[in-house]
């Protein structure tokens, strides 16, 4: 093991500066040991393997492939809406639903770069149950995406071991909340937080990894596997 | 009471408190000192036996109870404030949609409280008692920049913008002293979406009323959203574009104004800065 962390630490190095940074910033030993494990397996790890079932790793990584995949689907989705915008869009709608397409950009394009080379491969998005014509199918799309990244943030918190990427994950998930109620808005006043997403506390929805990967799948090509994200 | 005794009260029950919850690495030292204080066995609530597994290496009991008491304190100041909004009724908020939406969010923010409270009872805490508020943020004297604020709805607005837009930073600020909590780190993280909810929501109100002609459901740069200095300290730091030393303006090559980078990613506060932005909403 520890030839495997020098070797690790070795190619640390070599990384672009950001990228190193993050990684010492966030990781340190702990995150170390994390991508060791994910390697020392008979395949070859996250991001090695472009085909159709994607493996996102173990520990803290493959939590935040994990988001990377959610973000990935949430960014493809907005760049085709903005690309193909819907009848009658609206110039506010237009102009709002073009900042949440960058911020998903953003979150996409934040994880790539901090995962470095044990980020998964580009997915392949599947939106052919979308009407992109159609502002009811598209908003209504985009609420199911912006509830299920918001439950997908908040129930994969418990899984994440550094507070710098728990921290993270808090500053995107809130960005994602506040897209879920302006999107909510657009179907129906006063619905930016219904009894939909919350329960009888006032508390929003989590989901674990495996239930939003069920409900995502419809919308990836690829086949994702999560079976060796931890579980508690 | 006011805020700052309940803070003291945390303090005198740990005497840390402020260093351990204000220093990430102090969080780190903190969550490896399992406790033994809180006999969990012996807890009359379901809500014990939620929170048991919580216990596995995470936060030390001590660091959950400050943690829940200090966000039960922000939401006893926003359920009250709702309340006091709701009671004004049309003659504060015209719009019958509106006056729903403010009622939603209040009876949320009562539901906060009231969930706090159990879980607090539940780890084997005290819930702190409820301060008395001065919404004019006078610090009691009621002679606070927000005279008009329940009489005037976009006063009103805009304090809700701050509370709920502060409510998010301060969870968020929190988050790291309760990783690997378990069920303690997702139940703060379920009300700390809420927040953010109801924050894009005022802001769209505000919007929708004439209030800004710019805000927008998210925060842009550590722009108030039209509302100025009152509440400018609220949104230091909000402009920050760098994440985890990676530049987010146009990253990758994709065409991400500054704008963009800094709305896409909400920034927190520790419990310190959270603590000199609220106080003058408690009375004396």
């Amino acid at each position: 093991m520890a030839k495997i962390n020098d070797s690790l630490i070795e190619n640390l190095d070599k990384l672009p500066q950001s990228r190193r940074n993050f990684f010492r910033y966030a990781g340190g030993a702990g995150l170390i040991a994390t991508v060791a494990a994910a390697c020392h397996k008979e395949n070859p790890g996250p991001g090695h393997h472009p085909g159709k079932t994607v493996d996102l790793g173990s520990g803290d990584v493959g939590i935040l492939n994990y988001a990377y995949a959610l973000e990935q689907l949430e960014a493809a989705f907005y760049t085709r809406v903005l690309a193909t915008p819907y009848y009658h869009i609206s110039s506010s709608e237009y102009s709002l639903l073009s900042d949440v397409r960058d911020h998903e950009i953003a979150h996409r394009e934040f994880f790539k770069t901090a995962l470095g080379s044990s980020a998964i491969q580009a997915l392949t998005p599947d939106f052919s149950s979308i009407n992109f014509s159609s502002r009811d199918s598209v908003l209504g799309a985009a609420k199911a995406f912006e509830d299920l990244g918001v439950s997908a943030y908040n129930g994969a918190g418990q899984l994440i071991v550094s507070p710098d990427y728990l921290t993270l994950a808090g500053k995107i998930v809130s960005v994602e909340a506040r897209h879920a109620a302006y999107i909510r808005e657009l179907i129906s006043i006063n619905s930016f937080a219904d009894n939909t997403v919350l329960d009888a506390n006032g508390l929003d929805t989590s989901r674990t990894p495996a239930q939003v990967l069920s409900m995502a799948s419809v919308y990836i090509v690829q086949t994702i596997d999560a079976s060796h994200l931890p579980t508690a | 009471m006011n805020f700052l005794n309940i803070l003291q009260e945390i303090e005198k029950a740990d005497p840390e408190v402020f260093e351990k919850l204000d220093t990430r690495r102090s969080a780190l030292k903190s969550f490896t000192n399992v406790s033994g204080k809180i006999a969990l066995a012996s807890l009359p609530f379901a809500l014990g036996s939620m929170f048991k597994k919580a216990y596995a290496g995470g936060p030390s009991g001590t660091t959950v109870l400050d943690v829940f008491n200090f966000a039960l304190t922000l939401e006893y100041l926003e359920a009250a404030f709702y309340k006091n909004g709701i009671a004004a009724g049309a003659m504060l908020i015209p719009n019958a949609n509106d006056r729903a939406a403010i009622n939603i969010i209040g009876t949320h923010e009562a539901e906060h409280v009231a969930y706090l409270k159990a879980a607090i009872t539940a780890a084997g805490g005290t819930p702190v008692a409820s301060p008395t508020f001065d919404f004019t943020a006078g610090g009691g004297k009621g002679n606070g920049p927000f005279q008009d604020i329940f009489t005037n709805y976009e006063t009103f607005l805009a304090v809700a913008q701050a509370f709920e837009d502060t409510g998010v930073r301060a969870y968020k600020g929190q988050a790291p002293n309760l990783v690997q909590g378990g069920a303690y780190l997702t139940a703060a993280l379920n009300i700390h979406s809420v927040e953010a909810r109801h924050a894009s929501k005022v802001r769209q109100m505000r919007k929708a009323n004439g209030f800004s002609s710019t805000v927008k459901p998210w925060i842009t740069l550590a722009d108030t959203g039209g509302i100025g200095a009152a509440v400018q300290a609220n949104y230091a730091g909000e402009d920050n574009t760098v994440q985890a030393n990676i530049q987010i303006v146009n990253i990758n090559g994709f065409k991400i104004s500054a704008d963009a980078a800094s709305e896409a990613f909400d920034e927190p506060l520790t419990m310190a800065q959270v603590v000199a932005l609220v106080t003058p909403f408690f009375a004396a």
